[in-house]
């Protein structure tokens, strides 16, 4: 069943056209990649769906679960199971990270009508996670992301994911600035999570990541459209050959 | 003769013209007639039964303010008040002497309760009755002291400070009680010829509290005021004295509320704090009264003069403040580092919105050798509203080794508030380090799509960063405020995004 359904989507940013008609549909269970150059508007896809301000959709819409997506409230689509993995996740200082996981796990949970995870619970589980994404406890002390590495960031935006069981997952360039064992570890996070009701949306400008998040479908982005669609192979007949031949056909 | 009849026949002696209103007003609480005159204070000194030497004091100080003229540098702008068109004396019903809570009038009790004051709550759990042997080390004992308006309505855990020796009764009756501390303190801290509020307050106050913590006696337990602004146009002026006497502690609570009301009520407080030597005074407020509508219209204007002189060496007075209510706040707790080795500590949150104007900060006065002060300000600024810190830092020739460290950090919530920090520093000897750091900045975008992605709303997601950017002086909270702080800043950002 189609879990997400982009159709025909133009969006604008300061009166700039950034996505030209692009559709997507992608079903429940699967895994998809999103490849393409820089400034090709994957992020500004991710954006969309996740519903930050400032984009203008001009034209198109965008189901998800069947439900018009574009007219519900950002948290509200958080709630209902979007989540957004960041290119750059942000510091939020004097807010720790155990605090911010527990107020957002509770705001989703109270959105659904469903009853708050007590404290006991709510810690077990958390450590649980953060056990598998061999993120130390004390991190979870610090202020959200602040004085994070790079990987660490990473490995706190698969740490939420993990918690919130959402049902699409974007992940925007979660491999980069990862070293080789903390993109296993990151990937291994990830599979794990992998369920015949979930999806996952990676985009990535690396074939590598690929090897360890086999995806069903890979898409190939160029200026604001998706302009190939194939198997996994299509990421490495990327690798070999580049986006030059995309560029014409945009 | 009762009382509401005492004070209907002193009424109609004072001013007959006045009277009708007085009398109809009698009907609900006690209230001098309107205006200020030197019959005024004398009123109010009567009502109080106060000894000769208190009216004296009083009417200098009215005598004195009659010459002075009200300050205009700070950074707040309101239409001229009237100060013939205001009540500076009212109290509920006739006084009874209280020994429970549940002596006082369950009325009063509710309008706390609707206030979100525990009060009522604080006293059962914090031990009214307590079982013998009970003792929850976890849940520390507050003793409250109520002032609904101007006087002083409930006073809990009496006994087991006097226990203690801890003196904690409203100052009226310390008054009464222990004319020889309160004369040998009152205004030597904040002189009645200090400025036009403090002045003001000397001519008029009507309550507040006192206390006296011997030498060498850790205060027991936290004590704390609740105050509240009730009537229609009383100007309510609260006057605390809190002494810590040689080698003692106290933590002091303060929490304001006041009910909405359409008119801007007048409120100006004055707190004098005294400490000898090796004693510590930590005095933490929050207030929350009424900041005015959305148009700017109504509100409190709250112009305070809070001074601690750390009188002793190796002494210290910590201030910390929440500051979310009023109109207009003008506002400087301060500390005069006057002991050897003595210290001063100011931790304040002050948080605008809508069309409220801020000019709060703290003076340091290094007098004594070695001494260190500490300032972190935050100020949140939204809506339409002005915010501004304004902070003193002086070392006297003698205060050789005077350290200070500030720390101002602005956060401005929309574009139509502002952020304005006015420091002045002189160090007068070339051995005090001084330094200073500022920073302003705006609520990210970024920062709060983060959270609204994880399922928060706006309003949450503002509340959740602003907490953070406060984390520090929250920190320096007792425990009970900072949760109950914490709730109110959220609550005060309300409707500043979006
Ligand atoms: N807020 C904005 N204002 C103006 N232009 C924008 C804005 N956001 C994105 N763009 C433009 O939209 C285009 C697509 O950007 P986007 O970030 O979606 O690309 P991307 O495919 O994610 O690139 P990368 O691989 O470098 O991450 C770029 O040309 C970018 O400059
Ligand atoms: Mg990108």
């Amino acid at each position: 069943m189609a879990l997400l359904e982009v159709k025909d989507l133009k969006v604008r940013v300061e009166e700039r056209e950034i996505l030209h008609g692009l559709t997507l549909t992608v079903n429940e269970g699967e895994i998809h990649a999103i490849m393409g150059p820089n400034g090709s508007g994957k992020s500004t896809l991710s954006h969309v769906i996740a519903g930050k301000p400032g984009y203008e959709v001009t034209d198109g819409e965008i189901l998800f679960k069947g439900e018009d997506l574009l007219a519900m409230a950002p948290n509200e689509r958080a709630a209902k199971g979007v989540f957004l993995a960041f290119q750059y996740p942000v510091e939020i200082p004097g807010v720790s990270t155990m605090n911010f996981l527990r107020t957002a796990l509770n705001a989703q949970r109270k959105a659904r009508g469903e009853s708050e995870y007590s404290t006991p619970d709510f810690l077990k589980k958390v450590r649980e996670v953060s056990k598998s994404l061999n993120i130390p406890q004390d991190m979870l002390k610090r202020g959200v992301n602040v004085g994070f590495s790079g990987g660490e960031k990473k490995r706190n935006e698969v740490l939420q994911m993990a918690l919130f069981e959402p049902s699409l997952c974007i992940l925007d360039e979660m491999d980069s600035g990862l070293d080789i064992d903390a993109l296993r570890i990151a990937a291994d996070g990830v599979n794990a999570l992998h369920s015949p009701k979930r999806a996952m949306v990676v985009i990535t400008h690396y074939q590598r990541l690929l090897n360890y998040i086999v995806p069903d479908v890979v898409h190939v982005m160029s200026n604001g459209r998706v302009v190939k669609s194939g198997g996994k192979e299509l990421a490495l007949e990327l690798e070999a050959s580049g986006y030059a031949q995309f560029e014409d056909a945009a | 003769m009762p009382a509401v009849q005492e004070t209907v026949e002193r009424v109609k002696r004072i001013d007959v013209d006045q009277y009708r209103y007085g009398f109809e007003t009698l009907i609900e609480s006690d209230k001098a007639p309107k205006g200020l005159s030197e019959e005024t204070v004398k009123f109010i000194s009567e009502k109080k039964n106060e000894p000769a030497w208190m009216l004296q004091w009083r009417l200098e100080a009215y005598r004195r303010w009659l010459t002075m003229t009200e300050p205009t540098w700070a950074r707040v702008d309101y239409p001229k008040i009237d100060f013939q068109d205001l009540y500076y004396y009212s109290a509920p019903k006739p006084k009874k002497t209280i020994s429970s809570l549940d002596e006082i009038d369950p009325e009063i009790l509710k309008t706390y309760e609707k206030l979100g004051i525990p009060l009522r709550e604080v006293a059962m759990l914090e031990g009214v009755e307590p079982k013998p042997g009970d003792q929850d080390p976890n849940r520390r004992k507050i003793a409250v002291d109520a002032v609904f308006d101007s006087v002083s309505v409930a006073t809990t855990f009496q006994a087991e400070l006097k226990k203690a020796g801890v003196i904690f009764m409203p100052i009226s009756e310390a008054i009464r009680e222990h004319p020889e501390l309160v004369q040998k303190y009152l205004g030597s801290v904040v002189p009645t010829s200090d400025n036009f509020y403090a002045t003001l307050n000397s001519a008029v106050f009507s309550d507040g509290s006192f206390v006296y913590v011997p030498p060498g006696v850790r205060c027991p337990m936290e004590l704390s005021t609740y105050f509240r602004i009730n009537e229609r146009n009383t100007g309510q002026f609260e006057r605390t004295l809190i002494i810590a006497d040689k080698g003692s502690y106290v933590s002091y609570l303060e929490g304001c509320t006041a009910p909405q009301r359409d008119e801007n009520q007048l409120h100006a407080a004055v707190v004098e704090l005294v400490t000898h030597d090796d004693a510590e005074i930590k005095y933490s407020t929050v207030q929350n009264w009424y900041p005015g509508n959305s148009e700017g219209k109504g509100g409190i204007y709250n112009f305070v003069t809070k001074r601690g002189d750390c009188r002793g060496d190796r002494s210290k007075i910590s201030w910390t403040q929440v500051e979310t209510g009023s109109a207009i706040t003008w506002k400087y707790p301060s500390c005069i580092l006057r002991g050897d080795n003595s210290s001063g500590e100011f931790y304040s949150i002050a948080i605008s919105n809508g069309y409220q104007q801020v000019d709060s900060g703290t003076k340091m006065i290094h007098l004594g050798k070695n001494t260190s002060s500490r300032i972190i300000s935050k100020g949140i600024a939204a809506g339409k509203s002005q915010n501004t810190y304004r902070g003193l830092v002086t070392a006297h020739r003698k205060a050789t080794g005077a350290r200070n460290f500030t720390a101002c950090d602005s956060l401005l919530i929309g574009d139509k508030c502002g952020a304005h920090t006015v420091p002045y520093i002189e160090a007068k000897n070339s051995s005090a380090t001084f330094e200073h750091e500022a920073t302003t900045s705006k609520i990210s975008e970024d920062v709060l799509f983060y959270c609204i992605q994880r399922g928060l709303t706006q309003e949450e997601a503002v509340g959740l960063v602003v907490n953070g950017f406060v984390k520090d002086v929250l920190q320096q909270l007792p425990m009970e405020f900072a949760v109950e702080a914490q709730k109110l800043i959220s609550i005060s950002l309300e409707g500043s995004v979006g």
